[in-house]
């Protein structure tokens, strides 16, 4: 009688802004959805999300930015979470970004991006239909 | 390699993951749990409860560095709650962590109730003993806020620390049964707020009318008072915990061969209990009937929940 696997997901702000209304926002979204959300704070690098993600096992990382310093962030990210042979967890991100960096951050692994005005409803259908929690350990 | 070697050699992955495996009670981390058990039992378990927001998360944070100065390696623990409407949680205890997050030698899960009560959830036990077996000299637990009641912390931890901050209730509060009867160490957290020396005062008169454990007459609970954002009487509580440590592994004692035992008691009880209830569930669904077609005759009135426990009860005879 194994419970269904549960969905964990890491909502993380990378980077120096310190406004995480938006990110809570998303998170307590999650949670309502039945996800179990692990929150870390702001001001976040890059090598302390994937360790976190790592360490907590989870399926999806959310992350937060405002502050334009995604196109280092975010493909920095991808690059660590390879490095730690664990491209298996997947990456959104919302936030205030140019539409035109879109293809150049999907190009970089991430899976989705949400810009302002994004429904929590889409957001969470979205994870729903594309993010598949992990299977037992080998 | 191996899993079990994975997992003791230390690789994070694996062991995060199995972590998980155990807490969503995949049956293969059965088996990986009853491989590791022979690896299990060296490391200090130490258990920090209280009221939400006294400041747990942040004295675990500052246990961690001081035993990271020792070159001690640490596990962490973190319990918040499951909404018991949605299913979901939101984990934040990390947020006061952050600095232990890129040091190989602490390890942090966050984990939620998932329905169970007592303030730990289902699977910390086992977790616990995962870490242990990886090899972390100590484990610390913090449990989700707690109220009055919530005790099981005592039962899973070599070492409890109870923390409160200063005016938190009249002096009646310490003599109720409860939480107040399971601290080895009660910390009074955020000592520059007034009442500090007020709610010291409470808890040694506390300790003179006898707040020991029972089975545990010879350890005589410490006090100690601590700032834990800016460190202040970190250094006192940790000598305090190794104290305590000291005293349950003290030659000719056999209390920290108690504690261990404590701990496997409940674990084999838990495990046990699942093992049973789930045989039993499994065996009412054979017979073709289902609890959802009980309740309706129960709502019925046609039986009713006494009897029908019975009835199956009888049928595993």
């Amino acid at each position: 009688m194994a419970n269904a696997r549960k969905l964990r997901i890491l909502v993380a702000k990378p980077g120096l802004d310190g406004h995480d209304r938006g990110a809570r926002v998303v998170a307590r979204a999650f949670r309502d959805a039945g996800f179990e959300v692990i929150y870390t704070g702001c001001h976040q690098t890059p090598e302390q999300i994937v360790s976190t993600a790592i360490q907590e096992d989870v399926d999806l990382i959310g992350l937060s930015i405002l502050s334009g310093a995604h196109r280092y962030s975010f493909p920095r990210i991808m690059e660590l979470l390879k490095e730690n042979n664990a491209q298996d967890i997947s990456v959104i991100g919302g936030g205030i970004f140019p539409l035109e960096d879109i293809p150049t951050l999907k190009a970089a692994g991430i899976k989705e991006l949400f810009e302002p005005g994004a429904k929590l409803s889409d957001i969470i259908d979205w994870v729903g239909t594309n993010i598949i929690p992990r299977r037992e350990a080998e | 390699m191996d899993i079990i070697q994975q997992i003791v050699s230390g690789d994070v992955r694996t062991i995060a993951r199995v972590l998980r495996d155990i807490d969503d009670e995949l049956p293969s981390s059965r088996s990986v749990l009853q491989r590791l058990h022979p690896h299990t039992g060296k490391a200090h378990v130490i258990g920090f409860t209280g009221s939400p927001g006294v400041g747990k998360s942040s004295l675990v944070d500052q246990i961690a560095t001081a035993y990271r100065k020792e070159s001690k390696t640490v596990g962490i623990l973190a319990v918040d709650p499951t909404s018991p409407f949605t299913g979901g949680a939101i984990l934040g205890d990390r947020i006061r962590m952050q600095r232990h997050f890129l040091d190989p030698g602490v390890f942090i899960r966050s984990l939620a109730t998932r329905g169970q009560f007592g303030g730990l959830s289902k699977s910390t036990n086992d977790m616990v003993n995962v870490l242990d077996a990886a090899g972390k000299d100590v484990v610390l637990v913090e449990t989700v806020g707690v109220g009055q009641d919530e005790v099981e912390i005592a039962n899973s931890a070599h070492t409890t620390v109870l923390v409160m901050v200063p005016g938190m209730g009249d002096d009646i509060q310490a003599i109720k049964a409860g939480v107040m009867e399971i601290g080895n160490i009660f910390v009074v957290n955020k000592a520059d707020r007034e009442g500090s020396r007020k709610t010291v005062r409470e808890l040694m008169n506390l300790v003179e009318i006898g707040a020991r454990r029972r089975n545990d007459e010879n350890w005589e609970p410490q006090i100690v008072e601590t700032e834990a954002v800016k460190g202040r009487g970190i250094d006192k509580l940790c000598e305090t915990i190794e104290s305590h440590k000291a005293y349950l592994q003290a030659a000719g004692s056999e209390k920290w061969r108690e504690a261990s035992q404590k701990r496997i008691r409940l674990q084999l009880l838990g495990a046990l209990r699942d093992e049973a209830f789930r045989a039993i569930l499994a065996r009412i669904e054979k017979s073709g009937d289902s609890i959802d077609e009980i309740v309706r005759r129960i709502v019925a009135r046609e039986s009713d929940p006494y009897t029908v426990v019975q009835q199956i009860v009888d049928g595993l005879r």
